[in-house]
């Protein structure tokens, strides 16, 4: 064994990019729970996500064409969700639970030509002489577009729920349906917007993963990541920041547990490919006790019958 | 204008229809999706629902439908006490391996001795496994309060993971020329869930599935836990008042459906697929979510969706093997299945009405 292989600048900036389909699924997820619905099917959106940006970007040759196919192909499954869950007033557990399913199928099924396939490159930035400083060059200034993407846009959900009308609606709806139909309100057409959004999210985190972080197609590629950033969304208590916080956590214990097993630690392969889900679990434990923070429609059917 | 009105009560005729509603539009539109496949639809759904049941091998076929029938129908009747309370296990994929591994690992530590008491001792550890790891979700739903269906999901990768590490470590067979995967245990007599009349595909799983949908009949219709399982789902407030003990009935569904698992582990492990391995578990506990819905939660309709599934699961096997059918179109198809079933189920609980609405 051998931990001084591990490079604490090279950990740190590898677990900003094992974080990013994590931050981007549990973000897009995040303005879904705040718009009061539970959308379990992330692992799906993210997967079909996955194969969607892989096949695009290995046919056209364009990694970002690539990605903007996976955040079309997540919002396109996560409107079958909407479908569901907001006109035909299904239960949102068990629609999240098909739509992981389905997603799962659907995806091995669109990915059997493009197993063992090479997809093109997506460069990083180009900071300049910006990268070449030490130590914070390689952790901050040499990643490619999409992981600057992610904290961007966890800034503009942050932004847009605190300060915007948008967001405000939005919150409003996801806290009591009931009083923000009576103020005139289009609950269910907000909501379908938001879980578009949330599938969007989630298919581009799905396809960073097919496209940057490994990058190759197999089936069921994601591995619970989906349902690691649901809890996420628990974690940091639906508040935008937060997530990012939780993301770089699970990012590193993710690339940590990769760099000891590189490192050939003592500890068998299985149980430190195990360590994320546990700590996850461990994490929702502590956090369970406040659930204060949840939006107050959260998981509710809608219906303006009453 | 269409809208919808809330029905004073659902429709019992809808809760009845719409299971079969959904598998036709399921046969359509898997059809459209054989078609858009190159395959020709009718011949594809055919060959998927008839020829294991009436076809030329149909001798061949039928014990199938129990072997993989058992299984599902084993874990779903678990699942479903727990869906109709609001209790959602969707880790029994987690608990099925589990109770394999706790089972064969019984089974494997007598090897080679032999005695009638074996079998017996690895089914209660199978058991046992499956509750064990249900237990953990329970227990951490009741004492802090967690998120039952994220904690159960996640142990599903743990357990696959701990699978991976008995397979190539503990159970590995030493005479195993080094291959992963343990001793098969269908060579060991004790161990061997062999079937109970040759031919037919009857073994113990399936005596067990039965068991447990009389079991999980009378308690619905008649034992009072029963009542405090529907009561809590249909109405929590009134479940309260009734005396229900909300923490006990999470401690009971979970409990009852990782035990159910775990047995469906056991005996796939001991019987069909015979040795532990790190691909021996097949996805049941995932599917075994759509029959406990396709099944409306009730027993009866449980065995009939379970066997329905399992025939999908055969008829795909030939439809690969005869037509070139992609394993995964068989997977959409099932999804597809449960989507439309919830959706139709609109018709259980709505009525559409045409005009103008008052309220909205």
């Amino acid at each position: 064994m051998d931990l001084s292989v591990i490079n604490p600048i090279l950990l740190i900036a590898a677990l900003m990019s094992a974080a990013t389909p994590i931050l981007l699924a549990a973000t897009g997820e995040l303005v879904v729970e705040r718009a009061g619905v539970l959308n379990l099917g992330v692992e799906g959106m993210m997967i079909l996500g996955a194969i969607c940006g892989f096949a695009i970007a290995v046919e056209t040759g364009s990694p970002l064409t690539g990605f903007v196919a996976a955040a079309i192909g997540g919002a396109m499954l996560s409107l079958l969700f909407a479908l569901l869950t907001q006109v035909a007033l299904a239960n949102q557990v068990a629609s999240g639970l098909a739509l992981t399913l389905f997603g799962l199928g659907l995806s091995a099924l669109l990915g059997q030509r493009y197993v063992g396939v090479k997809p093109p490159r997506m460069g990083d930035m180009n900071f300049g002489p910006l990268a070449d400083i030490p130590v914070l060059g390689p952790i901050l200034f040499s990643h490619d577009p999409i992981l600057y993407l992610g904290i961007a846009l966890v800034a503009a959900v942050w932004a847009t729920l605190k300060y915007t009308r948008v967001g405000l609606i939005l919150r409003a709806v996801g806290e009591n349906h009931d009083a923000a139909h009576a103020l005139g309100y289009k609950v269910v057409r907000i909501r379908t917007l938001a879980i578009m959004f949330g599938g969007a999210c989630a298919g581009m985190g799905g396809a960073y993963i097919s496209l940057i972080r490994v990058p190759q197609w197999t089936e069921g590629m994601t591995a619970g990541v989906g349902w690691i950033a649901l809890a996420l969304v628990v974690f940091a208590s639906w508040k935008p920041w937060r997530v990012l916080l939780g993301a770089y956590l699970f990012g590193g214990i993710t690339q940590l547990q990769l760099n000891l097993q590189g490192a050939g630690v003592a500890i068998p392969v299985e149980y430190l490919a195990m360590s994320p889900y546990i700590i996850t679990i461990v994490v929702l434990v502590i956090l369970s006790a406040d659930k204060s923070a949840a939006p107050g429609s959260l998981g509710r059917t809608f219906h303006a019958s009453h | 204008m269409i809208w919808l009105e809330k029905r004073p009560q659902p429709s019992r005729f809808f809760a009845y229809i719409t299971p079969l509603l959904a598998v036709l539009a399921t046969f359509l539109f898997g059809g459209l999706l054989f078609a858009a496949l190159g395959k020709d639809p009718v011949q594809s759904i055919i060959t998927i629902f008839w020829e294991p049941l009436f076809g030329e091998f149909a001798f061949y076929y039928r014990p199938q439908l129990l072997i993989k029938g058992a299984p599902l129908v084993l874990i779903a009747i678990g699942l479903s006490l727990g869906f109709k309370a609001g209790i959602w296990n969707i880790g029994a994929e987690g608990q099925y391996i589990m109770g394999a591994l706790f089972g064969a690992g019984v089974g494997l530590a007598f090897y080679p001795a032999e005695s009638v008491l074996i079998f017996p001792a690895m089914v209660m550890a199978g058991a046992l496994g499956g509750w064990l790891w249900a237990m953990i979700p329970a227990f951490l739903k009741v004492r802090f309060g967690t998120n039952e269906i994220l904690v159960s999901l996640m142990l599903v990768y743990v357990a696959e993971q701990f699978l991976a590490s008995m397979s190539l470590g503990l159970l590995k067979n030493p005479e195993g020329f080094g291959f992963p995967g343990s001793r098969n245990l269908q060579q060991y007599d004790s161990a061997h869930n062999a079937e109970i009349i040759a031919g037919t595909g009857m073994h113990w799983g399936v005596v067990a599935a039965l068991i447990a949908v009389i079991f999980a009949y009378v308690l619905l219709a008649r034992h009072r836990l029963g009542f405090a399982v529907r009561v809590t789902g249909e109405a929590p407030r009134a479940a309260r008042f009734a005396g229900v003990n909300p923490g006990r009935l999470v401690l009971f569904c979970l409990g009852t459906s990782g035990m159910l698992a775990g047995l469906a582990g056991l005996f796939e492990v001991a019987g069909p697929a015979g040795q532990v391995s790190i691909d021996f578990n097949v996805g049941y506990g995932f599917t075994a979510i759509i029959v406990a819905f396709l099944g409306r939660l009730h027993p009866i309709g449980i065995v009939l969706a379970g066997l329905l599934m399992a025939l999908t699961y055969i008829g795909g096997d030939i439809a690969q093997s005869q037509l070139g059918l992609p394993a995964a179109a068989i997977q959409v198809f099932q999804g597809m299945l449960l989507f439309f079933l919830l959706a139709l189920d609109l018709f259980t609980n709505y009525r559409l009405r045409l005009g103008r609405a008052e309220t909205a």
